[in-house]
């Protein structure tokens, strides 16, 4: 195979159409981020002319930025596949919960149990995700077909080995698989294949002026209704883009004069904080964060 | 740019971790706040080095505080000239079903070995595993040079007695490396300390090493995943089978055999990345369609008339188990081969594989956990095959307990 690119694709596509092979009731779960949009991609050159054998589900914090709502809601038309929403908010209302509090209210812990009351309603079998192994050192740990007991959680000593190119997608009533077509490529291999393939991505990953507050470990974060400011923050009017594109809360902006896609790779070919330190505040509070919370049934 | 794919084993402190992240810390690969972290992480465990290397790849919070490798970690890096994933495995013979899964996608097996210790029963065991798994080739890094002062004679001395090992396995192609990963000595880096040593450093060797396979396979094989129907008006008869290219390639026109059936048809077009293509090959991901409208379902395998895979209900293998539990009689089991599944039975088990000599072993009817035997399965449908050897798609296979659905064993057909 001459390129690696092709490589790449081909090992998702085969992941993908496993995934239609194996499971009864599958899922594609749909963030709006890039990572998601390049697994629609790869689902149509699975699976066209014939529809998805899987609705996109996006699990909704409520937290959007509009341009990835509407570029969602633009993709949808245009693919003409089912998109289910759910809310965390009425997640929050139904259950009780405590909403998320401070300065940046984060409902990243809520979003899980959203996505598992998601999972029970539709007795979704498998969840098609677009983590890469490459973003953190627990995902770099994880199988391509990762089995969650009821609870959705994640029992990282007690992995199924998984060989060559086979997946054991066999499960028990009531847990569910987490499937990641796109676990071995880097961002850079992201973008080298939305530039190949002519993607096309919400505005908010190219550079523009955005009114942002920087926080004390000097992040920008967007201005916005959700964050609960006081007289001590100061807003500064940036030129930003986005290399993560999640909660409005807790995902931020990074200076950048990249307009182009050929821009973003000059950049992150240059560029010195990988993609996780840069943008989100939550896998900083500890270095076992997203272990933990991959075994508490997140993503 | 290509890729490749290799893993990396060793015993416990040979320094694997360290040459890794020598690897990837040297060639610029990793950002600045992962550095930090791991300057953080470094004085909090009360490392005297500025910045623990091996921190980089050991991932799991029980790794961390038990200070081994418990499970295969992927890592990423690239160079100009190669993009390449890494997979670390772990050295205990109680994760030898770890390595497995780790070695099973690499194309090149890296095997430390502590320039101070030469061979051990660990090393052989990794490279009876390299054997079994078929990699194409396999590089020993002797490491830890600066210890036994880089002495060449001490170099050439383990080179001799790895070569009598690798030739007694049925190893063909081996290289071999000195370095000290710790001082960086020949592994981004020749390194003065290493004079002696004509050949490339670690990284260039790797950047343009050929791990092709050279028996040259090439019969045209392919399996459905999936039917795609999509029943609309426009497309009432549209019907095409979707899966990748397992070897060889195909072009409409070609007369073809599907199995087990043995029904035979032509190809009548190909879809490839949703253009109508005149052929595929290899690694492509397709969809097929056919001239005449026959009964093929996920499983079937698809080859040209003219090459024959061989179809039968039972088949000799060499597994590898890798449930806790041991293997019981009475156990139901379902055999996978890439997309293909039936029901399954071990019939006999011949013997067990040495893992340290690679004698065959009498049997005692047993398989425990890490265990390799010659087995002979007996299967409820007809499976369409490829000897290992030859190719990896057709000849590889898993088994899954029925009961719990776990992956038991890895096999490859003899
Ligand atoms: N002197 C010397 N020590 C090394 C070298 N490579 C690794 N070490 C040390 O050997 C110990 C084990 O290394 P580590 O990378 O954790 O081994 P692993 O268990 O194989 O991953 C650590 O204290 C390293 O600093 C080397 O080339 N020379």
């Amino acid at each position: 195979m001459s390129d690696y690119l092709d490589e790449l694709e081909a090992e998702a596509i085969y992941i993908l159409r496993e995934v239609a092979g194996q499971f009864d009731r599958p899922a594609l779960l749909f963030s709006g981020g890039k990572d998601s949009i390049c697994l629609v991609h790869l689902a149509l050159k699975a699976f066209r002319p014939g529809k998805f054998p899987f609705p996109l589900v996006h699990i909704d914090t409520g937290h959007n930025f509009q341009e990835a709502l509407d570029f969602r809601d633009r993709l949808v038309a245009e693919t003409g596949e089912h998109l289910i929403v759910r809310k965390v908010e009425d997640t929050i209302a139904k259950n009780r919960l405590q909403d998320a509090r401070g300065k940046f209210p984060s409902r990243n812990a809520l979003q899980t149990n959203t996505l598992l009351e998601t999972i029970e309603e539709f007795e979704f079998d498998a969840c098609i995700g677009g983590a890469r192994r490459d973003e953190e050192k627990a995902r770099a740990k994880e199988r391509v077909f990762s089995v969650r007991d009821e609870f959705g959680q994640w029992d990282p000593k007690l992995q199924r080995p998984e060989l060559w190119s086979i997946y054991n997608g066999k499960i028990h009533k009531g847990e569910n698989v987490r499937v990641f077509p796109i676990s071995n490529w880097t961002e850079l291999d992201v973008w080298n294949y939305i530039q190949r393939e002519n993607i096309q991505l919400p505005e908010i990953y190219f550079t523009h002026e955005r009114e942002c507050v920087l926080t004390e470990n000097g992040q920008l974060m967007a201005n916005n209704a959700f964050l609960n400011l006081d007289e001590s923050d100061v807003s500064v009017t940036r030129k930003v883009r986005y290399r993560t594109v999640g909660d409005m809360t807790c995902t931020a902006a990074v200076e950048s004069e990249a307009f182009t896609v050929e821009d973003i790779i000059a950049e992150i070919r240059n560029a010195k904080i990988s993609e996780r330190g840069a943008t989100r505040m939550d896998d900083r509070i500890s270095e076992a964060a997203m272990e933990d919370r991959k075994k508490g049934g997140y993503f | 740019m290509d890729l490749l794919r290799f893993f990396t084993a060793g015993n416990v402190d040979d320094g694997k971790s360290t040459l890794i992240g020598r690897l990837l810390y040297d060639s610029e690969s990793i950002s600045t706040d992962v550095i930090e972290t791991l300057t953080r992480q470094s004085k909090s465990t009360g490392e005297n080095a500025a910045i623990d290397l091996a921190l980089l790849t050991d991932g799991l919070r029980a790794e961390r505080e038990q200070g081994i490798t418990i499970d295969v970690a992927y890592k990423y890096f690239s160079t100009q000239n190669r993009k390449f994933i890494i997979a670390d495995t772990p050295g205990h013979t109680q994760y030898t079903r770890n390595m497995f899964t780790g070695a099973s996608t690499a194309q090149l097996a890296i095997i430390l070995v502590d320039a101070r210790n030469g061979i051990t029963d660990q090393t052989k065991r990794h490279s009876i595993i390299s054997a079994v798994l078929g990699i194409p080739k396999v590089l020993v890094c002797i490491n830890k040079m600066d210890l036994v002062s880089y002495s060449e004679e001490r170099f050439n001395e383990i080179v001799s007695d790895y070569r009598f090992f690798a030739k007694l396995i049925g190893l063909k192609t081996v290289d071999f490396i000195p370095a000290s990963a710790l001082n960086g000595d020949n592994v981004v880096h020749a390194s003065s300390n290493l004079s002696w040593y004509k050949g490339l450093p670690l990284l260039s060797y790797l950047e343009t090493v050929d791990v092709n396979r050279t028996d040259g396979f090439n019969e045209a094989r392919f399996q459905v995943q999936y039917v795609i129907r999509p029943q609309t008006e426009a497309l009432h008869d549209y019907r095409g089978y979707a899966g990748n290219i397992l070897s060889g390639s195909f072009q409409t026109g070609d007369e073809v055999t599907i199995l087990p059936s043995g029904l035979t048809s032509k190809i009548s077009a190909i879809e490839s990345g949703l253009k109508e293509v005149a052929s595929a090959r290899k690694n492509q991901p397709v969809v097929l369609h056919l001239k005449d409208d026959l009964d093929i379902s996920r499983g079937n395998t698809i080859v040209l008339s003219s090459a024959l895979p061989v179809t039968d209900k039972t088949v000799e293998a060499t597994i590898c188990w890798m449930d806790n539990q041991e293997f019981q009689p009475g156990h139901k089991l379902l055999l996978q081969q890439s997309s293909f599944r039936t029901k399954a039975a071990i019939r006999e088990i011949y013997s067990k594989i040495d893992i340290h000599s690679f004698q065959d072993l009498e049997s005692n009817g047993e398989l425990k956990l890490n265990e390799l035997a010659k087995v002979r399965i007996q299967l409820a449908e007809a499976i369409s095959y490829d000897v290992f050897e030859k190719q990896i798609q057709t000849g590889a296979f898993i088994l899954i307990n029925e009961n719990t659905n776990n992956t038991v064993a890895a096999g490859v057909i003899r």
